[in-house]
């Protein structure tokens, strides 16, 4: 019942991984009635990550119905005909299970953790509840409270976080990306049975679902079990379309401000519209990716060395990308303000350091830096099942192949001087950016 | 290098190995060689406790500064190193300790342990990099400072353990961070960071032979251990009063407290259940039930046992609507007097107990977590045992130690309560 604001990290199997430690040894198939399931081994301890995926997100809620694909995901824990409210979670929690489920622009997951003699259990209630959810109407109410205060907590009392919406809203003039994946409080409050039967109806069949199983199991075990349960579901014939508009080719430069007497430390942000690994050509998205490390990864990256170490002009600095998403999506840069130093002026530092990356940036160690670390995560990925479950499922549910995932690696190690270079000229340009300032209001 | 009491048996969610190397360095060691990392967690008893009394905020400060710069390399060359190699390296400071952890690829181990010695054994404190802290730690203050779950937690210690070291914030203030200078960096550096006051705790695809040896450059070479200012034991006081923190926002933050019982007292594992029952992480607690599921008066809610060094307490948050800040005050205080009255059902207590023996082994699924968790244990001197025995604690707990431990809880019908926000109708 999480709301999954921050990307996952872009990373997979590792080409060096499995020469050095085996790596994952993943396995896929689909099931009759086209439920698509992924099998992810991790033999050391005696415990199963069990994780189905839905091909829909907040991204594809009806117009006017802002949150209803998380307010959605909280419903889907009050109960079918079979299992009445509460009876999975404490099914779960006696097994000494943990359980969860959040929602992303794109998908929207659910997921136990449990000893692996209860997998079977587990299937059986997630497939039960993918198709007989019963929504009985004393439930909305409170739930839609819930979701309410859930907002209150991550937006309403945070200037920051506004801030952020606000330049989403802006930086997306038409694609739903810039519609938070939590929605809108007005429209929140007026979801009700309908709207989250109508969706749940439109998007939970068998053919939008991945099952991934991470852990102590082997793919033919998961086949059978699968078969057993999941595969017992009517199949609906096809799967249901998404319809997303395309933003237009961005002409306008975008400020913005949130002022808020709260904020002490102000703040500067800079979101560019950029290609996603779905809609890049040319690679482009495994350039945007090196970019993001080479430019803002961390304090040997360029930006804070340029402005931490050298200008002394903030006091933090740094750049990420949202390279999972299906369509057009963010670059992000940021800076926080050395003290006496206006947004302004530390905005023109940005935009000189900026303008400065084929000059400056882009020497060899410095590639080579940033390339060791994104591999070496991949590595450190295999260390933890979920993670990798995570993995494998944001990548299909957004249309990327297992494939895509275990090519990543290489595909990072291929890129060249000359493609960040060209990524930055093409794409780090102000008409396709938002700059939002965070500051105090003054009265 | 003596290797001992290898801890195997059906219970237990991991194979732990307890190593001394040749020059006396002891470790918890978990040989893995699944995935080609090795993963290491330490801790040095002496935290934030040690700040002196008008300057808070100096344990934390030495926490972000020994991987600024040691030995030969500036900061920018240190980090240089670690990122060269992708290996993770960070440092942490609580109440009672500072912490660190060490994560690195197999092939790169001796120079991520060669960077691990250096930035304990050798830290700088280069001037430009003490100002470079000191203005990112104000910064971090300041872009807090009206947040209604700091501003609210921060007031809770202050009325919670006045007085008391514990009623400082780790992370000092904006006033107290300005005043810190390089030597009481220096000394807090000789005070903690010594041998004999840590524990260490390695899992991972290294043998106990290569690691003595890595173990005895990175720890062996700190000087001894000086005498730490004693903390006091306490109390969690001002229970019974409520106090507002004024803030202009449409929700309010809650922070509540009772007394607690240690983790190493003989009470804790029913406490701990007890606790589970109350406000544990599950959907199933009482409090998720009555707060969240029937009333949807918060979106989280919950409560943990708090064990410190010198006290132990049960806090517990919340954030709801300013209007309905009275109504969850009251559904929450009026469940924890029904637990101490009542008690748990059979079946509740039994369920419980299902939960925390079953989902034990899922803290145990990557190397990380189970080096933090081994070194922990070892923090509270519960012994390496503990691992294996811990399930049978919990299973041994019976409706009278529930009773005993609510008794020690909720006794006193008292919490301490802090607001953060504009609530209504109190």
């Amino acid at each position: 019942m999480d709301t999954a604001l921050k990307p996952l990290p872009r990373t997979g199997t590792p080409s060096e991984g499995r020469t050095e430690g085996g790596g994952p040894d993943v396995s896929s198939f689909t099931l009759d009635n086209g439920l698509d399931v992924v099998v992810i081994p991790d033999h050391r301890v005696p415990v199963v990550t069990h994780m189905v995926w839905y091909r829909n997100g907040s991204a594809d809620d009806p117009l006017g119905q802002s949150g209803i694909a998380h307010f959605l995901e909280h419903l889907m824990f009050k109960g079918t005909e079979k299992h009445p409210a509460g009876e999975f979670s404490k099914v779960v929690s006696g097994l000494g299970g943990q359980e969860n489920a959040f929602t992303s622009f794109d998908y929207t997951a659910y997921f136990q953790r449990v000893a692996r003699d209860h997998l079977k259990t587990m299937m059986s209630f997630e497939a039960d509840r993918m198709t007989n959810l019963l929504l009985e109407e004393g439930v909305i109410a409170p739930e839609r409270d819930v979701v309410l205060e859930e907002r209150r907590m991550r937006v309403e009392t945070d200037p920051s976080a506004q801030l952020s919406e606000a330049m989403a809203a802006a930086l997306f003039v038409h694609h739903p990306y810039g519609i938070p994946i939590i929605g809108w409080m007005h429209e929140i409050e007026t979801l009700n049975r309908d709207h989250a039967l109508d969706y749940y109806r439109r998007f939970y069949t068998p053919e939008n679902a991945i099952l991934v199983v991470a852990g102590d199991v082997t793919a033919d075990e998961v086949r059978r079990l699968s078969s057993d349960t999941y595969g017992r579901i009517a199949p609906r014939g096809k799967r249901p379309v998404r319809f997303r508009p395309r933003d237009p080719e961005p002409v306008a430069a975008r400020h913005i401000t949130v002022a808020d007497p709260k904020v002490e430390q102000p703040t500067l942000q800079r979101l560019y519209l950029v290609p996603s690994c779905r809609t890049a050509k040319d690679r482009d998205c495994y350039a945007l990716e090196l970019l993001a490390e080479v430019i803002g990864g961390g304090p040997t990256s360029y930006l804070y060395r340029k402005l931490v170490l050298e200008q002394g002009v903030a006091v933090n600095a740094g750049a990420w990308y949202m390279s999972s998403a299906m369509e057009e999506t963010r670059f992000c840069v940021y800076a926080v303000p050395a003290e006496g130093v206006s947004l302004s002026a530390l905005e023109e530092a940005v935009d000189a350091v900026l303008r400065s990356i084929s000059a400056e940036a882009l020497d060899s160690e410095a590639i080579e830096r940033a390339k060791t670390r994104l591999v070496a995560e991949t590595i450190y990925s295999t260390d933890s099942q979920s993670s990798l479950a995570r993995i494998y499922g944001s990548a299909l549910a957004i249309g990327e192949t297992l494939e895509d995932v275990r090519r990543w690696p290489q595909e990072i190690e291929a890129v060249l001087k000359d493609d960040l270079a060209s990524a930055a000229e093409r794409y780090l340009i102000l008409r396709r950016s938002v700059t939002g300032y965070l500051q105090k209001a003054v009265p | 290098m003596t290797a001992s009491a290898e801890i195997r048996s059906a219970a237990s969610p991991t194979t732990v190995k307890t190593l001394t190397s040749p020059g006396g360095v002891e470790a918890w060691h978990v040989e893995s060689d699944v995935v080609p990392l090795i993963a290491v967690a330490f801790t040095f008893e002496g935290g934030s406790t040690q700040d002196p009394e008008d300057r808070p905020g100096v344990a934390q400060m030495l926490a972000r500064l020994l991987d600024e710069g040691a030995g030969p390399y500036n900061s920018d060359a240190f980090q240089e190193r670690l990122a060269a190699r992708a290996i993770e390296l960070s440092f942490n400071a609580g109440n009672d300790a500072i912490g660190g952890s060490l994560k690195t690829l197999v092939k790169h181990a001796d120079e991520a342990f060669e960077l691990l010695r250096l930035a304990l054994a050798e830290p700088r404190f280069d001037q430009d990099a003490i100002e470079r802290v000191r203005a990112q730690t104000v910064a971090g203050l300041r872009y807090q400072q009206n947040d209604p779950g700091v501003m609210a937690t921060r007031r809770f210690f202050e009325e919670g353990f006045a007085g008391h070291a514990y009623a400082r914030p780790t992370s000092g203030t904006v006033e107290s961070v300005a005043a810190i200078t390089r030597d009481d960096l220096v000394t807090m550096h000789r005070t903690i960071i010594a041998r004999g006051r840590v524990k260490v705790a390695v899992v991972g695809a290294i043998d106990g032979e290569r690691l003595s040896v890595l173990l005895d450059k990175v720890f062996g070479s700190l000087p001894e251990a000086k005498p730490l200012k004693p903390t006091e034991p306490v109390q969690l006081q001002n229970l019974g009063t409520r106090h507002v923190v004024d803030l202009d926002v449409p929700q309010s933050v809650i922070r509540f407290g009772l007394p607690g019982i240690p983790w190493r007292d003989p009470g804790f594992i029913p406490a701990y259940v007890l606790n589970h029952i109350l406000g544990g992480g599950a959907f199933t607690s009482r409090l998720f039930q009555e707060v969240r599921e029937k009333r949807g008066l918060a979106y989280s809610v919950g409560t943990s046992l708090v064990s410190y060094r010198a006290a132990s307490m049960t806090w517990g948050y919340t954030a709801t609507k300013n209007e309905r800040v009275t109504e969850a005050l009251d559904v929450i205080f009026g469940e924890m007097m029904r637990l101490k009255d009542e008690g748990p059902s059979e079946e509740e207590l039994q369920k419980a107990k299902d939960y925390l023996i079953g989902s034990y082994a899922l803290g145990f699924d990557t190397s990380t977590k189970i080096a933090h968790t081994l070194v922990q244990i070892a923090f509270e001197g519960l012994g390496v045992d503990y691992i294996a025995r811990r399930n049978d604690l919990v299973a041994a707990v019976t409706s009278a130690d529930i009773g005993a431990a609510a008794q020690r809880i909720f006794g006193g019908g008292q919490m301490l309560t802090v607001i953060a926000g504009r609530p209504t109708g109190l």
